[in-house]
Order: structure tokens, then C-alpha cells, then sequence
């Protein structure tokens, strides 16, 4: 029944990426990939990752979408006709998925029980997350604690990714030339319809607090630092899009968002570092507290807030950056 | 699990999917935006209530349970708030009620509410 519902899944996956090559109406491409990225959460969830597939709902069909659409109102709504290179482009892209598919011949298949993964890093994981670092979740035990580095990798690529964006859009909170006084929709919001704003306003303290319950229960169940950070951003942006920017910069300003991006990268760093000055290895926990396993439970609830806060951080402040640039022609 | 609790969540669940379907014919049969609205929000609410009312009976008393509650409650006041949006968006972009690309629907009775029901 799983891989009837996987098979129909992929289907339906490859069927929404030809759709989004195909149209030529950007508007319906971005709402296709929001429909993309859902149907992939839907398959991570079959896959029993459901840590994954939160962050795929959270970021892929949430705050991308709102993000793409953002971007969409400096533009045009419509894809410029390209004539040229366009057999050049088929070949490489043929070429690459012909290399690709090549490759898949080699993988273990799936649900193979003498595959490598579950062999011996896999099982010891397993067995070995209780005694070492003492929380259900070993998902987040692995992410948190196993493989700290990676992780301290991704938080600086989304932290540069901010940055990147800021740059490129020139980035504000000099304070000066930022606020033009402007008469369109961004400043003031929807706050003429009244429907919206009163639903609007009811949801986002529930979304916040379902975000922090994200944050928290990363441990227990699936979520962690990377979906509450989304969850977070997506409920500031709903109030941004209801009230218009000016408030949502009164209530979290700018200099805040600044702090949260390099705090929380910081932060992750920090406690690397002092597993290192308290005579271990960089971001080994364990040394935090008398007790090991304690001292790895400080470690993660630590550097999954910096998560948090990094991504959270991130996704407002490219949020901004666009929603208050003028529309270019 | 007891029988009837059984049977009960099955037909629920066979309900609300029916439903979904006659959404998803209507979204697409329906002659112009605000009449495959109307369409589309049976999937929304009917639908997403007995597949969910389904599931709670499968879950039985237990936190999933007041989880799937929760589902219901936020989807019973953002879809129709979302349908609201999506209605009101069209008419200020300019597409009458009554236009009706071809339609031959009469033009009276698409009306630009989203029935909930």
C-alpha cells in the first residue's frame, strides 16, 4: 500500500515539474512548486521522515512561496520568451539526468536490508543515541550532537544565503533612504479588509506558539531548529502581510532581525567552542555539565535554538528586502 | 477496536472522500472562477471534516485525538477565510460574477459566496 501511494506520489511529482517548466505564467509556476514541494513532504512522510518533511511543508511550500511571490510583485508576472540556446540547454540536462539515472544503478535498493546505511553506522545510532545522549528523538540526536559539524555547516550556509540576499538587494538598516514614504499596498497591508485581519490576527499567536512547541519538542518528536525557525518567520510574515511592513518592523525591527541571523550562528559556535576550552573536542557536548548525557542535552537545546534563531532571522530579513524594494520598469 | 467504532470511522472516511471527489469534479466541470470556488470549498470543509472525524475515530481517546481537533478547528477558519481572500482578490482584479468566460450557466445563480457547506 506504502509504495502504491509512493508510486502515485513520484507520478504526480513528475507531472507538477513538467508543469513548471512548461508554463510560461511565473504566478502558476510558484504556485505549482508550493504543490511540489508539498507532494515531497507527503513522501518523506511516507518515508517515515517526518523531520524532513515538516522542514520541506515549512520552508518549500510556506515561506518559498511567499518569498517567490514577493519577488514576483518587482517583476513581471510573465516568462520571457527565450529563443536561443535551447538545444545546447535539452543536451546538458539530458545528459546530466542520463548520468544520474546511470548512477541510481549502483544504490541498494529500496528498503534493502543488507544495504550499507543499515549495516553499521545506521544500527549503532540507533542503539547507541539512549546511552549517549539519552533523547527519543534520534533524528535530532544524530543532527544535534553525531554529525554537530554538518549541521554547523548548513547554519552557515543559510546565514550566508542572508547575507548574500542582503547584499544583493542593498542591504537596509543604515536608516537612511530606506524609508520612503510610499502610498501602495506593501506599507499599509490589507488592513482595509477586516475578514483577513481578524483571522489573521487570531492565528498568528498560534502559530508562534506552535513554532516554540516545534523548537522545544525537537528532542521528542520530529521538529527542531530549522522548522521552528520557519514556523517563527512564516507567522511574522502573515502579520506583515496583514499590517503592512512598517508594524511588523515596530514590533521586531530590523537591528532585532540582525542580532537573531548572527547571534544564532554565533551561538552554535560558542558551544563548540567551549566543549573545546573545557578540555574536549569541538562540539562535543558532553564536557557541558558533571553528567555526559546531561551535558549533551544541554548542548542540543543550545545549538538548536541558534538553528532557530539563524533561520529565523534569515527568512525575515530576506522577506523585508524584498517587500520593500519599489517595483523596478 | 470495537466493531461499530470501526464501521463508523469507515463510512466517515468513504463520506468524506466522496465529497473531495465531487470538489475535485466541480473545481474542474464548473463554468467560471467563482462557481469552481464554490466547488472547490466542499472539499474545504465537508470533506476535510468526515476524512477528519474519520481518522479521530481510528485514533480513538488519545492525544491524537485532540491533535486532529486542533487540524479540524484551524482548517474550519482558514479555509473559508482563504476562500473569502481568493473571492475577493478576483473581484478587485476585475472578474465579474456574471461574466462567465462561455458559460452556460445561468448567470443568476453564481453568486461570488463560498457555501461552506
Amino acid at each position: 500500500m506504502t509504495v502504491l501511494f509512493g508510486i502515485f506520489l513520484l507520478t504526480m511529482l513528475v507531472i507538477t515539474a513538467v508543469a513548471i517548466v512548461r508554463t510560461r505564467n511565473l504566478f502558476v509556476a510558484v504556485m505549482l512548486l508550493g504543490i511540489f514541494s508539498l507532494l515531497l513532504a507527503i513522501n518523506f512522510f511516507l518515508l517515515d521522515a517526518a523531520d524532513v518533511a515538516l522542514t520541506e511543508a515549512a520552508v518549500g511550500a510556506g515561506i518559498s512561496t511567499v518569498l517567490f511571490i514577493a519577488a514576483l510583485a518587482l517583476t513581471s508576472e510573465r516568462e520571457r520568451e527565450s529563443t536561443s540556446r535551447r538545444w545546447l540547454s535539452l543536451f546538458v540536462v539530458a545528459s546530466a539526468a542520463l548520468v544520474i539515472v546511470y548512477a541510481t544503478f549502483d544504490k541498494p535498493r529500496f528498503g534493502d536490508p543488507n544495504a550499507p546505511v543499515l549495516q553499521h553506522i545506521g544500527p549503532w545510532y540507533l542503539q547507541q543515541t539512549p546511552e549517549y545522549i539519552g533523547i527519543p528523538n534520534v533524528v535530532t540526536a544524530v543532527l544535534g550532537s553525531f554529525r554537530g559539524y554538518d549541521t554547523l555547516g548548513e547554519v552557515f550556509v543559510v546565514f550566508t544565503a542572508g547575507i548574500g540576499v542582503l547584499f544583493l538587494l542593498s542591504a537596509r538598516g543604515s536608516g537612511s533612504g530606506r524609508r520612503r514614504p510610499r502610498s501602495d499596498d506593501t506599507e499599509i497591508g490589507l488592513r482595509d479588509e477586516v475578514l483577513l485581519r481578524v483571522v489573521g490576527r487570531l492565528l498568528v499567536p498560534f502559530i508562534l506558539l506552535f513554532g516554540l512547541y516545534v523548537q522545544f519538542h525537537g528532542e521528542y518528536g520530529p521538529g527542531g531548529g530549522f522548522q521552528a525557525g520557519a514556523l517563527i518567520a512564516a507567522a511574522f510574515i502573515l502579520y506583515a502581510l496583514i499590517e503592512g511592513e512598517e508594524r511588523t518592523l515596530h514590533a521586531l525591527p530590523q537591528r532585532v532581525l540582525n542580532v537573531l541571523m548572527v547571534g544564532g550562528a554565533m551561538l552554535y559556535g560558542a558551544v563548540g567552542v567551549t566543549g573545546m576550552l573545557m578540555g574536549s573536542k569541538f562540539l562535543d557536548y558532553s564536557v557541558l555539565a558533571a553528567d555526559a548525557v546531561a551535558g549533551q542535552k544541554i548542548g542540543i537545546i543550545l545549538i538548536e535554538a541558534g538553528v532557530g534563531m539563524t533561520v529565523c532571522g534569515v527568512l525575515l530579513n530576506i522577506f523585508h528586502a524584498f517587500a520593500s524594494r519599489d517595483r523596478v520598469q | 477496536m470495537d466493531l461499530l467504532q470501526d464501521v463508523m470511522s469507515w463510512v466517515l472516511l468513504t463520506a468524506g472522500g466522496l465529497f473531495v471527489l465531487i470538489g475535485g469534479i466541480g473545481a474542474l466541470r464548473m463554468p467560471n472562477l467563482y462557481t469552481r470556488m464554490h466547488a472547490a470549498s466542499v472539499t474545504d470543509t465537508m470533506g476535510a471534516a468526515l476524512v477528519l472525524g474519520g481518522i479521530m475515530l481510528q485514533a480513538g481517546f488519545s492525544l491524537a485525538t485532540i491533535k486532529l481537533v486542533a487540524i479540524l478547528l484551524f482548517l474550519l477558519i482558514t479555509s473559508p477565510t482563504s476562500s473569502y481572500a481568493l473571492a475577493s482578490a478576483a473581484l478587485i482584479a476585475g472578474i465579474r460574477p456574471d461574466a462567465g468566460s462561455g458559460s452556460d450557466h445561468p448567470t443568476g445563480e453564481t453568486t461570488p459566496t463560498e457555501g461552506p457547506e
